[in-house]
């Protein structure tokens, strides 16, 4: 069976080298039929990877222990869902699970656009090929996920595994990494079309128009696997944090950051045709952070507590990425031409200005992410000397870059295009800041000394504030004219203009998250050593170590104990946090306690114990706002959906601009 | 006002704002990584740079006692062993994989009296991964090494 599966990805491999060859071909030589047949060759390599995949499944879930990556990532005794979940748990399989991905999302784009874009497909399938290619290479024959154990001439069966990491024993991690693999391999379709329209030389914005959706589709997949990462993280590690600036996280937000820099700037490209060169170059560098990111997890060039292994991948994400490059480099210096603006920037209080701050800090946030993850290597090669930097680096720069960023949200979809006066910009942003002003000072005066938490609070208010207004003026301006109550007033126009409206709901999920992460300045947490019977008091809660019970399956031990907890003398019931120690991994897990609350979730972590088993240590923490994080992310999620979601007909149109006259923009935006 | 004027300013000021801002989080945060014998031979220096420093975790060496864990780490790779007495007196609990056998990174300072003081510990369980099946039957001397199909 592993012969099966190894076959089938080595012929996967023949199939896109082919590919490649007979797209390029077929196209400069004028062969179609040589077209028709990579395409066709794109789709064998779908059902070959799928086969390989399905086998490499079927040999987790019925345990067959010869194979080594079996042995590595399942056992016996893990439930299936998990022993599904090991496909990605591992350095092969995670790298099988890439290149499906690819060739499912390649599928995917050679057959809508089979009758369209005849001209740029070749190039759009060869990029997406020679990309898949190099992805195979590393499955076919450096890591292959059907080794067998072989002891001389014969096969080893080793009986039993050793397990999942216990860690990523957890719902969400049975789609955190799908997630945010579905995000980083997205890109490679947009990348495909940028290079396919520039070594066509497209006059026009086709690539873009396309690949929007695309585009907007696999944000949405990073972001969710980000966020699920942060979930993740604060109901596992045990400390309440979701987010620590580790290398491997930071890999998954380079490209998330890019990513949202390219869709900004590309509604400049739209709209008024600017920033041609640069969003080139942006769709390029996420597509090549995504490979980076694959590559800074896969080749252990810094130390992460993603513990992954030591492995020979790195020199071939290397020349793959140089190669890449250097193409992609080589490709716009020499169509520069074609690139040209139509629009020159005029005023530094414009629509397009906002756009260009917006990707400048959005921008100068990547290269410091980058610099701080890279800093043991680089300070290595120029000093000699191993230093990295730690959180501390990370939020002392992104934290203003972050608050920067909220203002714009607030002042760029109401600034006007062009040019925009001093006078329009007071009558449109009075209200916001004082709102702003408002909130800050309810909280200055409720004692809240903290600056950025009170910065941050402000500027949420602010940009939530522009958000409200906006569609109450539009809907406002519908009611009077349909004679609708206010809520569908709404409905209409949200569908009226899907991008526009949708784009406010994304920002407002935004503003909630922020209000979470600022939640962080107000934590409460305390570490205790407590016999049973004993109680601890934080904040205003009070808990009580009722009691600690043992139990054991066939996975792991554990210890639970039961808490009570009461505030401010009310009783809440108890909450049961509890300590695992998987047998076949041999480590201990946390599964932490947690009551959520909209304003603040109490947090109890069974850290071990001590004094020879005499007493518990157990962690509290209190955090305050946490769950506007996840709120938050719900929403930017229905935002994002509406995006996507096609306006209501063109015929509408005339209706629409009707709306504008109400406010600053004459012109709805499409 | 000459258009590139009107967008420099604004540009550089930002950019040179968090380029100090950066270059004042490097300074407060950097860590050297050193090992066991490199943090001995710089002796006092140690005692006020921040250090991140690596090493196997003694078997039976972790004692948690009064709110304060306390283990041994040990460079195997020289000619003798070296070993640096660890406190952890961070916030954070310590993560799972740490436990006796494991590698660790302590980030933290050499105290006076010669006992590190850990304020970040990142632990790696080496033996979780790339580990070798133990074998059912009487197998060959030949230790088993993965091969392709």
């Amino acid at each position: 069976m592993e012969n099966i599966g190894a076959l089938a990805i080595l012929l996967a491999f023949c199939f896109a080298v082919y590919a490649v060859i007979a797209s390029l071909v077929g196209k400069l030589a004028k062969r179609p039929f040589l077209v028709i047949s990579a395409e066709r060759a794109v789709y064998s390599i779908w059902v070959l990877l799928s086969v390989a995949a399905g086998l490499l499944i079927y040999a987790l879930i019925s345990g067959d222990y010869r194979l080594t990556y079996v042995h590595n990532y399942s056992n016996k005794a893990m439930p299936t869902i998990y022993k599904f979940t090991a496909w990605w748990g591992g350095q092969e399989g995670s790298l099988l699970l890439w290149s499906w991905l690819l060739s499912t999302y390649s599928v995917v784009a050679v057959w809508i656009n089979r009758r369209r874009f005849r001209d740029m497909m070749p190039y759009v399938t060869a990029v997406l090929m020679s990309t898949l290619t190099f992805f195979l290479i590393l499955i076919a024959f450096v890591e292959s996920p059907f080794r067998v154990w072989m002891s001389g001439k014969g096969i080893v069966d080793a009986g039993d595994g050793q397990g999942l990491n216990p860690l990523l024993q957890y719902w969400t991690m049975v789609i955190h990494p799908p997630m945010l693999y579905l995000g980083y391999v997205g890109f490679a379709v947009p990348f495909a079309f940028a290079i396919a329209s520039l070594i066509t030389k497209q006059p026009g914005e086709a690539w873009i128009h396309t690949t929007r959706r695309w585009t907007l589709v696999t944000w949405l997949f990073q972001s969710s696997g980000i966020l699920l990462g942060a979930g993740w993280a604060y109901a596992v590690l045990g400390w309440g944090g979701y987010w620590g600036w580790d290398p491997v996280e930071n890999a998954s937000l380079l490209p998330w950051i890019t990513a949202t820099a390219f869709l900004h700037s590309v509604m400049m490209q739209e709209k008024k045709g600017m920033m041609k060169v640069w969003n080139i170059v942006l769709v390029s560098g996420t597509f090549f952070l995504c490979i980076f990111g694959t590559f800074l997890t896969r080749s252990g060039i810094v130390s992460s507590v993603h513990a992954f292994a030591q492995s020979p991948l790195g020199k071939y994400f290397v020349v793959f990425m140089a190669i890449g490059i250097a193409s992609t480099i080589y490709l716009i210096l020499t169509r520069l031409d074609f690139l040209k603006s139509e629009v020159q920037l005029e005023s530094v209080l414009s629509r397009e200005s906002s756009f260009l701050f917006n990707n400048l800090i959005l921008l100068a946030s990547c290269f410091a992410v980058l610099w701080g993850t890279l800093f043991p290597v680089i300070s290595e090669a120029v000093t000699g000397e191993k230093i990295s930097v730690d959180a501390p680096f990370f939020n002392k720069i992104n934290v203003p870059i972050a608050m920067g960023l909220l203002l714009l949200t607030g002042i760029g979809p109401l600034i006007a295009w062009r040019k925009s006066s001093m006078d329009s910009l007071k009558r449109a942003f009075r209200i916001p800041a004082a709102a702003g002003v408002i909130v800050a000072g309810v909280l200055f005066g409720l004692g809240v000394r903290h600056f950025y938490a009170l910065v941050s609070f402000a500027l949420c208010a602010f940009v939530a504030t522009t958000v409200v207004m906006e569609f109450w003026k539009g809907a406002s301006a519908i009611r009077a004219k349909n004679n609708t109550n206010l809520l569908s007033s709404m409905v209409e126009l949200t569908h009226r203009n899907t991008r526009r409206y949708g784009g406010y709901l994304v920002h407002m999920g935004v503003v909630l998250m922020f209000i979470g992460f600022t939640g962080k300045a107000f934590d409460q947490s305390i570490t205790v050593e407590v016999p049973q019977g004993g109680s601890v008091q934080l904040g205003r809660y009070s808990l009580k170590i009722v009691s600690m019970v043992a139990d054991e399956n066939d996975n792991y031990t554990s210890g639970k104990l039961t808490v009570a907890v009461s505030r401010d003398g009310a009783d809440l019931g108890t909450l049961t946090p509890e300590r695992r120690f998987f047998k076949a991994a041999k480590q201990p897990s946390s599964d932490v306690a947690i009551r959520r609350r909209l304003h603040e979730d109490l947090y109890l972590n069974f850290a071990g114990m001590s004094n020879n088993g005499e007493k518990v240590v157990l962690q509290a923490y209190v955090f305050p706002l946490v769950s506007c994080i996840w709120g938050g992310y719900w929403v930017l999620l229905f935002g994002t959906l509406i995006c996507l979601a096609p306006n209501k007909t063109r015929l509408i149109y005339p209706r629409t601009e009707v709306v504008g006259i109400t406010g600053k923009h004459v012109k709805v935006e499409d | 006002m000459n258009k590139y004027v009107k967008f420099g300013i604004p540009i550089v000021a930002i950019l040179g704002a968090l380029g100090w801002l950066a270059k004042d989080g490097v300074n407060e945060t950097k860590t050297y990584y050193k090992t066991i014998s490199e943090l001995q031979a710089m002796g006092d220096r140690a005692k006020d740079q921040k250090v991140r420093v690596g090493g196997d975790v003694e078997p039976n060496s972790i004692t948690r006692e009064d709110g304060k864990t306390r283990f041994v780490i040990a460079q195997l790779d020289g000619p003798k062993p070296l070993h640096l007495k660890v406190v952890y007196v961070g916030i954070e609990p310590l993560p799972d994989t740490f436990k006796n056998g494991s590698q660790a990174l302590a980030d933290g300072k050499l105290g006076p009296d010669g006992v590190f003081n850990a304020t970040k510990i990142q632990a790696k369980c080496a033996s979780k991964y790339e580990q070798k099946p133990e074998l059912k039957r009487p197998a060959p001397a030949a230790t088993p090494t993965g091969a392709t199909i």
